[in-house]
């Protein structure tokens, strides 16, 4: 998906898709087959669906003090966000708010780096692609609660204490980076080999056409990378269950919340953590549509 | 298109360093992937043929008891069955609404620019938190509800429907919900790919839009769809907590019942349960594997 929005502009897709659309699935200008009706309603439906839920606990978090679980909203107030943050029963909920926002970066840093690597290493084949590349896949479809517990329990064998910097640093990690490498790939499939070549023939080093040339040019797929390292890590659930040792990370929080929470606080601590993701998710397609932005001025100036 | 990364321009010296070359650039990822993904699968797989004295101590050894428990037990046939079918009704109706949505967004939006925003519409969600995604259907589904309120008033039901939440269909709403994305994105890659003069040069020769849907467009989007189809069927076979608070305790899953046996320190029986659902697992992603070349379609 990414690849998609990293690369909007100058996609191959923008060439083909627009004038032959026009022609062939809608023949003339203002009439649309009525397939395209249906699609549409449908399409309002999916994202109604989609949306409305996560938009219902937001309103309910306002709720003042006598406020449920549903609808209709008694009064409304920042009651059940003050609760949140200050009441004990719910948990430690701005300690583990804190670890996962520094967990999430650390994650994101490794993340891009790391993908970056393997992305520029799986440009040509070698001995042995294909292994690490099964491998990779295998990490992203193993059941998490499984490589938890395998992780959890390996920990245990060599003696070192589970926690959320380590343990769950690693089993986050198994995550993430399959997302980041497979994004990656859709960013490098765009990448013109030209321009490095162009680079080598001027006399640049490895190093210098990596640092001058392909992380300028890839930098939106980067982003991207570290958008999924973020939110991905940000909302990290069974990897982290048997991983995190002692103190727990956000989504836990949420988790124990749902088991024994039934105030208007855990909607609170929805509309909450949604308001980070969407601050994160905002800043990265701003960075990618600046960048393009400032790309397209140069090229025209 | 690009050049296939084999033909990669860029300096091509002996086999021996390029492949050393390669291998430094993935060490990286081999570094974090060998102790946090291959070596908790041994350990797993280890611990699955171990003893233990009930209270989470694990000795040393080598039985099959643990299998036998398992395969022995009637309850894991119902786990699987019950596993099964959530994967298959989930999988059913995002393949249905993946495909139409991204069929909707190719074929049927004209502007190029809208396309991607609808697009990304549909993906901001993916990027939070899938447990606050699951609770908020409780306002919608529960039993004094919005859908309940509505269909109270209209006058539809007198009773309040108990069957919306805590039950199998809020565990399949809230899988829907979730995993409609992961075939989104890859049908909406390929079919973005098939150039539209095919459907121009079909509509051209007489084909019908029925013939259109199944001589072209589905069979190029076959991709697309088994991509989609690993993404579904190994996050719904791999879940827990939405089996467990969706259904309110009264179905469970493979995993679930894996979730409970280590909570009572029954590493060996859960061991032994995870690696016959990592086997199964891997049977069927290999199975589609075999319909597609994955690493050629993403590179491609």
């Amino acid at each position: 998906m990414s690849a998609v929005l990293a690369e909007m502009p100058e996609s191959d897709v923008s060439k083909t898709v627009a004038p032959a659309t026009t022609k062939a699935i809608a023949p003339s200008k203002g009439g649309r087959p009525w397939t395209f009706y249906v699609l549409a309603a449908l399409f309002a439906f999916y994202v109604i669906a989609l949306y409305g839920p996560m938009f219902c606990i937001y309103i309910l978090s306002f709720q003042d003090i006598r406020g449920g679980l549903v609808f209709p909203m008694k009064g409304h107030s920042l009651h059940w966000f003050v609760d949140l943050f200050t009441q004990v029963r719910t948990g430690d909920v701005k300690g583990s708010f804190d670890r996962s926002i520094k967990l999430a970066v650390i994650v994101t840093v490794i993340t891009v780096v790391v993908s970056f690597l393997a992305g520029l290493g799986f440009r040509k084949r070698f001995r042995g692609d294909t292994f690490v590349f099964y491998m990779m896949i295998g990490s992203l479809v193993a059941p998490g609660l499984v490589l938890g517990l395998g992780t959890g329990l390996l920990f245990q064998a060599l003696g070192l204490n589970a926690s959320w910097y380590t343990s769950a640093l690693g089993a986050q990690l198994s995550w993430t980076l399959p997302f980041g490498v497979l994004v990656m790939f859709a960013v490098m499939s765009r990448f013109n080999h030209v321009w490095e070549e162009a680079a080598y023939d001027l006399g640049a080093s490895r190093w210098q056409s990596i640092r001058l040339v392909m992380i300028p040019v890839l930098a939106p797929g980067l982003v991207a990378v570290a958008l999924f390292g973020f939110t991905l890590s940000y909302d990290e659930f069974a990897r982290s269950l048997q991983t995190a040792g002692s103190l727990n990370t956000l989504p836990l929080e949420i988790w124990s919340m749902t088991l024994n929470v039934t105030s208007p606080s855990l909607y609170a601590l929805g509309t909450v953590t949604t308001i980070v993701s969407f601050i994160v998710i905002g800043a990265s397609l701003g960075t990618i549509v600046l960048i393009q932005k400032k790309r397209g001025s140069r090229a025209k100036g | 298109m690009q050049p296939s990364p084999t033909q990669s321009p860029a300096q091509s010296p002996t086999p021996s360093r390029s492949n050393l070359a390669g291998w430094l650039y993935v060490l990286p990822l081999v570094l974090v992937l060998v102790p946090f993904f291959a070596a908790p699968i041994l350990v797993v797989l280890a611990a699955s043929f171990f003893a233990t004295d009930g209270f989470g101590g694990l000795t040393p050894g080598f039985t099959l008891a643990s299998y036998v428990e398992v395969l022995h037990s009637a309850l894991t046939l119902k786990l699987y069955l019950a596993t099964i079918k959530f994967t298959v009704l989930t999988w059913i109706f995002t393949l249905i609404i993946g495909f139409l949505v991204a069929y909707f967004l190719v074929f049927h939006v004209r502007n190029q620019l809208l396309a991607i925003g609808l697009f990304l519409l549909c993906t901001v969600p993916f990027w939070t938190s899938n447990i606050i995604r699951m609770i908020s259907w409780i306002p919608l589904l529960g039993k004094e509800g919005l859908i309940n309120q509505v269909l109270l008033a209209l006058g539809v039901i007198r009773q309040p429907l108990e069957v919306l939440l805590f039950s199998d269909l809020a565990v399949v709403i809230a899988y829907v919900h979730q995993l409609t994305i992961f075939m989104i994105v890859p049908i909406f890659n390929s079919m973005a790919r098939i150039d539209k003069k095919l459907i121009e040069a079909a509509i051209d020769a007489g084909a019908s839009r029925f013939d259109i849907m199944r001589l072209i467009v589905v069979p190029m989007s076959k991709s697309g769809i088994a991509l989609g189809t690993i993404f579904v069927v190994s996050i719904v076979m791999g879940d827990f907590f939405v089996v467990k608070v969706m259904s309110g305790g009264g179905s469970a899953s493979v995993v679930s019942a894996f979730y409970e046996d280590v909570g009572v320190l029954q590493y060996p029986t859960a061991a032994a349960s995870a690696v016959l659902l990592t086997l199964v697992l891997v049977a069927i992603v290999s199975l589609i594997l075999r319909t597609v070349d994955i690493r050629q379609e993403i590179t491609r």
